[in-house]
């Protein structure tokens, strides 16, 4: 049977869309609707869950099935419904404050259950649904509506958090870099497990240009730094920066100085996630910041795998099930007429 | 040695045939006391006796050793007729050490058998106990029936050949306690042997042998020495005709849920985040993946209802379960699944609260939180389970109605029905009527589109799953658009949705029975009753009225909404008084839906209604309301 081509715009739904112009929720959007046709899973086997929050606004725009749930908690919807569907492709769409704040919890643990769904964290620094407080990942001193003289918290780093979860899949990508967003997004969805994109996202109205250190075409070049597997660490205008080990710290070297060869190669498939850790801690202005994929382990079991194989070994133990054969079991006794 | 059947004359010992007998096993939480208890329960429904039990056990895991706080104790009433309490007052105490004697002693009728294990009474124990001298003074010798028996060291000396050790030996001194108080009632052995050949027989012979000597050793002595005079007999109960087996509460809630599962063609999938008394929900089910179950131990509470609506979404039977403070933390996701309008069903096993309360003990103070633990409109509708064995029912009830209406149903239990027990007639799953559970098939291109929130007789929504081609559609906790589920906040169609949302809620007053009374239709008195408490307050009426009084008892399975006949069946009666393990709460709800002047009756301790005080105060007000037919105070 020949399925119907899908495209972009057959993902969209008839929904007005109603994020502030400018943000960079739009261009996540719009790679999501590119991404999707290409992996070829019928929509209506495709579920987005979201929290809330701008970005949890995300699966009233798809034309899939689709729940926008409570603020946080996206990851344990998505764990009910893929642990009895394993068939569906499943997708969270969460937030810096949805998924670091009110959802740390759950986010940690769907990581480390590592159930066979794609996590999409759009990371703007800020609260933007409720105009404007700071966030788990905003700078430490940043001034918002709630933190006038600075905020005290240190920040969070979701990768980091991960990575020490032992999630099996940990990327970051960027809302104004669509093609290399879309890569990463296909890679996502290509692995089995639990996959995590951090996806630095512009909030033009309450944090802009937060992460124009990167997101600039002009500046990214030299902040930031493009994992590839099996490739050294190399950044830069001119492609003459890497990054070195030395001991259990990286550093920044000159390639005037330092041969390729004794530059970092980056494995993303190491099992341990020490190597991972540490990228995750490359943080601007002292070290350029990884995009891309920093871990994609494999042949890790799924929970939605292992909850279904242990019904199927214990169906197959036990043969069909019989409620009569339960009922009767054990002690029982007779009452006669 | 040689173990007499039961029912045989035993030689120059009296046997007296009695109605019931209650007896209470009291020990350090060690000790195994509940083991004890379920064995003598199991036993005597083997025999045929209708049973009761009431399990109750300290906070701790292992509180310590021989103080008040440590006591465990295991009540269990068997009797010839139907009953429907583990009883008042107890015919018989056990108890194993100073401590278990001194909490205990005040519920033992006077002349009751008071069975003491006198190794158990050193100065050190005394000490532990908080007692400067012997509990067992010559005033309790001369209000009960004494027996010291060396338990620990006859314990001892049956075992001494298997060369255990002395702790080993001394583990065994519940089945010595069994074995003499299975002599002392005409009990069989043989149910305990089986289970303990099943528990240890192949893993530990050792114990398997020890256990088995001391239990035979506790009847040998019970039969040998001339400590007893007298023995007790307690023929079989007339219960219905039928295969019967023991059940507690929350085992037959997990199987209520399999059988709804099997009902409806679905498989159940159940999250839980561990807390007491809910836990064995979660053991239980955990057991039965063969039958499809899948159970999640969640991170939370949240994480647990959570993911029971995300499996609801997916089509599956969705089931989550907490107590009191876990059910708080589900509150959020409850909302959300009542305006997603996906069948759930949330089980509450209540126990003291507020907050972490009293976690092993019971109460029934979580009715108002189930009533209104929600931000926003939202109704839901409430069963409670009335007794161990109705969990069954009452599962399968909650399942029918929340895949009917399509909604969250919220199911109450309690720590009283959830760990104790009685006979349960084995149902024929054959003959179980089907739920039926549809969901909307594909549609294809051209199709008018699909609406989620159209509504059919019931005002329930199509339950379209992912999967299924040309259904696609969001659902969230934003307002609904009428009929076609997109976000909305125009205002008219907010007010529009809140209410239909209500009458679909209040719609399921149609279609559940109307309100059963015990006795006459008007009267007196009318006693409401709801949950745990249903055995009691029946006992109480029951004797009330073989008194005479005008007393009549309607017990509440459906608190929301409440049964269409109820307002019209509280003013036929006088007075309607309200027996709640809670300061007040069906009653507040009574006198603001039917502007009732209901009398409460209330108490929070912990511990169940005793009959006793329910027909104590049945009387009091029907005195009030009777003086000379005439209606008074
Ligand atoms: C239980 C609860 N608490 C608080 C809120 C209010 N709230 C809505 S969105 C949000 C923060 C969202 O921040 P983020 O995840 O960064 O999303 P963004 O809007 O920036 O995309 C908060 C606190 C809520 N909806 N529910
Ligand atoms: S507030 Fe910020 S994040 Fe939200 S829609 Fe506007 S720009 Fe986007």
């Amino acid at each position: 049977m020949n399925l119907p081509v899908l495209k972009a715009a057959d993902f969209a739904s008839d929904q007005d869309i109603r994020w502030c112009p400018g943000c960079g929720d739009y261009s996540i959007l719009a790679q999501m609707k590119k991404v999707l046709p290409e992996l070829g899973i019928p929509r209506e086997k495709t579920v987005f869950v979201s929290g809330i929050g701008c970005s949890s606004r995300f699966p009233y725009y798809m034309n899939t099935y689709g729940m926008h749930s409570i603020h946080g908690r996206a990851p344990t919807f998505a764990t009910g419904l893929k642990a009895t569907r394993p068939d569906l492709s499943v997708w969270v769409i969460t937030g810096d404050g949805d998924a670091l704040s009110i959802g740390g919890n759950h986010f940690i643990h769907v990581l480390r259950r590592n159930l066979d769904i794609n996590v999409v964290l759009f990371n703007n620094r800020i609260y933007g649904l409720t105009k404007g407080q700071y966030s788990p990942t905003s700078e430490e001193g940043q001034v918002t509506k709630s933190t006038p003289m600075g905020s005290i918290d240190h920040p969070l780093n979701p990768l980091s958090v991960a990575i020490a979860a032992e999630a099996t899949f940990v990327a970051r990508s960027l809302d104004a870099h669509v093609k290399h967003l879309a890569e990463t997004l296909k890679r996502a969805a290509a692995h089995k497990g639990t996959s995590l994109v951090e996806v630095y996202q512009n909030c033009n109205v309450f944090n802009d240009g937060a992460m124009a250190y990167a997101q600039e075409k002009s500046q990214r070049l030299e902040n930031t730094i493009e994992l590839e597997h099996g490739k050294p660490l190399i950044f830069g205008t001119d492609r003459d920066k890497g990054i070195r080990q030395v001991g259990t710290q990286l550093e920044v070297v000159n390639l005037k100085d330092v041969a390729e060869d004794d530059l970092l190669f980056h494995d993303e498939k190491a099992m341990d996630p020490s190597l991972h850790f540490l990228l995750s801690r490359m943080r601007h202005p002292v070290m350029p910041e990884p995009i891309g994929v920093f871990r994609d382990v494999e042949g890790v079991a799924t929970y939605d795998e292992q909850i279904n194989d242990q019904v199927a070994a214990a169906k197959a133990k036990h043969g069909e099930a019989d409620l009569n054969a339960l009922f009767n079991s054990g002690d029982t006794w007779e009452v006669a007429s | 040695m040689s173990v007499q059947p039961e029912g045989q004359l035993i030689a120059d010992k009296e046997i007296s045939e009695v109605d019931g007998i209650t007896v209470r096993l009291a020990g350090d939480s060690g000790d195994g006391m509940q083991l004890l208890g379920t064995q003598l329960t199991n036993t005597s429904a083997l025999l045929g006796n209708d049973v009761a039990t009431f399990p109750d056990f300290p906070a701790e895991i292992r509180a310590p050793r021989g103080t008040r706080a440590g006591v465990s104790g295991f009540q269990v009433q068997f009797a010839n007729s139907e009953i429907f309490t583990p009883g008042d007052t107890l015919d018989a105490l056990v108890v194993m050490n100073p401590a278990a004697m001194v909490t205990n002693i005040a519920d033992l009728r006077r002349g009751g058998l008071l069975i003491v294990n006198e190794d158990g009474f050193d100065a050190k124990a005394l000490k532990l106990a908080a007692l400067t001298e012997d509990p067992v003074t010559e005033e309790i010798e001369d209000r009960y029936r004494v027996f010291k028996v060396p338990m620990t060291k006859l314990t001892r000396d049956a075992v001494k050949e298997l060369g255990l050790g002395m702790k080993e030996a001394d583990r065994c001194k519940n089945f010595f306690a069994m074995g003499l108080v299975y002599w002392l009632f005409g009990r069989s052995l043989e149910p305990t042997l089986r289970f303990i050949d099943n528990k240890f027989g192949k893993k530990l012979p050792d114990v398997a042998a020890a256990n088995e000597k001391a239990l035979r050793a506790g009847w040998a002595f019970g039969e040998t020495t001339e400590t007893f005079g007298i023995t007790y007999r307690v023929a079989p109960a007339k219960l219905k005709p039928g295969t019967y087996k023991n059940m507690m509460g929350n085992q037959a809630l997990a199987w209520g849920l399999l059988a709804a599962a099997k009902r409806s063609g679905k498989e159940v999938f159940y999250s839980g985040y561990p807390i007491t008394p809910a836990s064995d929900i979660l053991h239980e089910l955990s057991r039965y993946k063969h039958f499809g179950t899948r159970t999640f131990q969640a991170e939370d509470e949240i994480s647990a209802c959570c993911a029971a609506i995300g499996a609801a979404f997916g089509g599956a039977m969705a089931v989550t379960a907490s107590s009191g403070p876990g059910i708080a933390l589900k509150a959020e996701a409850m909302g959300l699944g009542f305006i997603l309008e996906l069948p759930l069903i949330v089980i509450n096993v209540q126990r003291g609260g507020p907050s972490t309360g009293l976690p092993t003990k019971t109460e029934q103070s979580d009715l108002l939180q189930a009533m209104f633990n929600r931000n926003g409109e939202a109704p839901l509708p409430i069963i409670a389970a009335q007794s161990p064995g109705d969990c069954f029912d009452a599962a399968q009830e909650a399942w029918r109605i929340a895949v009917k209406f399509m909604t969250p149903v919220i199911l109450l239990s309690d720590g009283y029905i959830a760990n104790g027990s009685e006979p349960w007639k084995v149902p024929d799953v054959n003959e179980m009527e089907p739920i039926v559970v549809t969901h909307p098939p594909d549609a294809a291109e051209g199709d008018a589109p699909f609406m989620p929130y159209a509504r059919d007789e019931n005002l329930a929504r199509p339950w379209a799953i992912p999967g299924t081609a040309g259904l696609m559609h969001r659902v969230g906790g934003l307002e609904k658009a009428d009929g076609s589920g997109n976000v909305s906040y125009d205002p008219d169609n907010h007010q529009l949705m809140t209410d239909k949302r209500a009458a679909k809620i209040e719609g399921i007053a149609n279609d559940i029975p109307a309100q059963e009374v015990f006795g006459e239709e008007s009267g007196d008195v009318l006693v409401i009753s709801w949950g745990g408490t249903y055995g009691a307050c029946h006992t109480a009426i029951e004797r009330c009225q073989r008194e005479g009084l005008s007393v009549s008892h309607a017990h509440i399975r459906y608190m929301n909404p409440m049964p269409a006949n109820l307002g019209d069946l509280m003013r036929s009666f006088r007075k309607v008084l309200v027996p709640e393990l809670n300061s007040g709460q069906l009653r507040m709800l009574l006198r603001a839906k039917y502007l009732v002047d209901c009398i409460g009756f209330n108490k929070v301790k912990g511990k169940p209604f005793s009959v006793s005080e329910l027909m104590d105060q049945i009387h009091e007000i029907a005195d009030k309301t009777n003086a000379n037919g005439q209606k008074v105070g």
